[in-house]
């Protein structure tokens, strides 16, 4: 019986990280749906995003709720910079130029992180109860499953945002047909850069939970490295396809370390999800028109 | 007793269209385009063209293929900046004015080939076209204020009672446009644009690829739209039947000039017009 529990843990594990995966991966398709650019940087942006908590709740002290509120503020400065100085000048470019852009945006992060904090792993102080959970031979850590649940939340907001509000359906409108949109009277360049923020919050939330569970360091950013195979088998465009493979992908990973170690980690799901494209090219939610990149 | 009879026969006269009798008319503004030169590259799309709507009226705009009537629309809802020239709207200069301004200033639009927003619902796409009627600012509307709310209800009713009942597609309210038959994406496209509760509406090949019977239910809606609401409606049609029954007024482009304008009976029998239709031989 010991297998099966074994087994239940694992799972439930993966499960779990999947919410934080989710989140990473909805900052990408949001920014990939409103404005079709291909995000490399997501992670840094991330990355970023909990270096400015950790410098606003560990170096300046301020309570959690607090320290959040400014590193959304400066990610959303960021956001916006972003928009502006990088995105705005090669609008109309090929997709890839666009790419490209991000990929130099990740490394400059990276530079700017690594050249203030250091390489460090730091502690950051846990933002939910490390109690672990315990049922029959489960053991759940608390932040797992408080993270997992942050996450939830966060997601089933964005979603009713999305579907009911007025302004979630005009950005919706806005990733549909930008051209249309504008004539509607909505600003295409406010809601793009709108939807720059809203990806930067939410990958700042993805980072904060990541870092405040298990330290922060400038590797925090290649986490967005499953987040990848997550948005690639979700189908690039696809929120529904994104949460999906999230959890697919996070279990994915948390069985294969569990039974054949952490090396294995970084390549069995790729395999897996290389053997679904096969079969489903788009993904398995992803829309026909999507590029190949 | 007799209402038993009675009632099933009441039930299939279409309902009349007094809700809009109630409903203070947003009159429609005159809009005129002048000397306007477009060109890409080297290629000049308009030259030159001169021509207005009058408010309230209908006006088409008509020409062979490639003769520029797609450009002109796009020039005037402000997609292309015209090299010279300018765009009046009621008299004001919105030539310079961004795309998304001018919906503000009551002007709104199809487009040849429809441009719904996909993966949205029928109502989600109708509301779109009350958009910029909605003050509440983003972050008011993002915690659903009261404001917010008050605006939305509003917002549904109108378009509820003017346009949803008005052009008869109540049935497909909730479905996706995506699955719609092409006739009523068409209607749907007009509804959106209705929404926005337009003073000069500009229609792109509003019957392209209709049959008959769908051609004459656009064109009565035309009419009751420019009757009823007081419109000026701007159209672009190949279909000349139906130009000539529904415009006031008709301008005939040829690459990217206007060779004639006038009542469609004038036009009809323009010598220009005849030669750039049939050809020289004619």
């Amino acid at each position: 019986m010991g297998n099966v529990w074994e087994f239940v843990e694992f799972s439930l594990l993966g499960l779990l990280s999947g919410g934080v995966l989710a989140l990473i991966g909805l900052s990408f398709v949001l920014v990939y749906k409103g404005t079709r650019a291909v995000n490399f940087a997501v992670g840094e942006i991330m990355m970023f995003g909990a270096y400015m908590y950790y410098a606003a709740h560990v170096t300046l002290k301020l309570p959690p709720l607090f320290a959040f509120a400014v590193a959304l503020g400066l990610v959303t400065l960021l956001s916006i910079l972003i928009e502006r100085a990088v995105l705005r000048p090669l609008a109309g470019q090929p997709v890839i130029s666009v790419l490209m852009a991000t990929i130099g945006l990740a490394s400059v992060l990276h530079g700017f992180v690594e050249a203030v904090w250091g390489g460090d792993t730091l502690e950051v102080p846990p933002l939910v109860p490390r109690m672990p959970l315990r049922f029959a031979e489960v053991v759940i850590p608390g932040a797992a499953l408080g993270n997992f649940a942050i996450a939830a939340a966060l997601i089933t907001g964005f979603l009713l945002f999305f579907h009911y509000s007025r302004t979630g359906i005009a950005l919706r409108a806005t990733a549909s047909d930008p051209v249309t949109a504008s004539t509607m009277g909505i600003n295409v360049r406010y809601a793009q850069r709108l939807t720059w923020i809203l990806a930067g919050a939410v990958g700042t939330m993805a980072g904060v939970l990541i870092g405040a569970s298990g330290g922060l360091s400038p590797l925090l950013a290649s986490t967005a490295l499953s987040v990848f195979a997550v948005i690639i088998l979700g189908g690039m465009d696809s929120v529904l396809g994104v949460i999906v493979a999230s959890l697919l992908i996070g279990w994915l990973e948390s069985v294969v370390v569990g039974y054949f170690g952490g090396k294995v980690r970084d390549v069995l799901p790729y395999l897996v999800v290389l053997a679904i494209l096969v079969v489903k090219p788009y993904g398995l939610f992803g829309s026909r028109d999507i590029e190949r990149l | 007793m007799d209402m038993a009879v009675a009632s099933p026969i009441v039930a299939h006269v279409p309902p009349a269209p007094q809700v809009t009798t109630a409903v203070p008319r947003t009159p429609g503004l005159s809009l005129a385009v002048e000397k306007v030169d477009l060109a890409f590259g080297g290629i000049k799309a308009l030259r030159g063209v001169s021509f207005s709507a009058a408010a309230g009226q209908i006006t088409a705009v008509i020409g062979p293929n490639g003769a520029g009537k797609t450009s002109v629309f796009n020039t005037i809802s402000g997609f292309y900046r015209p090299a010279a020239g300018r765009i009046l709207l009621g008299g004001d200069d919105v030539t310079a004015m961004p795309v998304h301004a001018r919906a503000g200033k009551g002007l709104a639009r199809t487009f040849q080939n429809i441009a719904l927003f996909r993966g949205l619902s029928v109502l989600e796409n109708i509301k779109l076209g009350g958009h910029h009627l909605m003050k509440a600012g983003v972050l008011s509307a993002m915690a659903y204020s009261r404001a917010a709310r008050r605006e939305e209800l509003a917002l549904r009713e109108e378009v509820e009672r003017r346009v949803i009942d008005f052009l008869e597609i109540d049935h497909i309210r909730h479905r996706s446009v995506d699955v719609l038959p092409y006739g009523l994406q068409k209607r749907v496209e007009l509804a959106r644009a209705l929404a926005m509760r337009p003073r000069v509406l500009m229609l792109d090949e509003p019957v392209a690829g209709m049959n008959r019977e769908e051609t004459e239910d656009m064109a009565r809606f035309i009419l009751d739209v420019q009757e009823e609401w007081g419109v000026t409606v701007l159209l672009v049609e190949h279909d000349m039947g139906m130009v000539m029954d529904i415009s006031s007024h008709v301008v005939v482009l040829n690459f990217g000039e206007v060779i004639a304008s006038g009542t469609p009976d004038e036009v009809r029998k323009h010598p220009e017009v005849v030669r750039a239709y049939l050809g020289d031989e004619s």
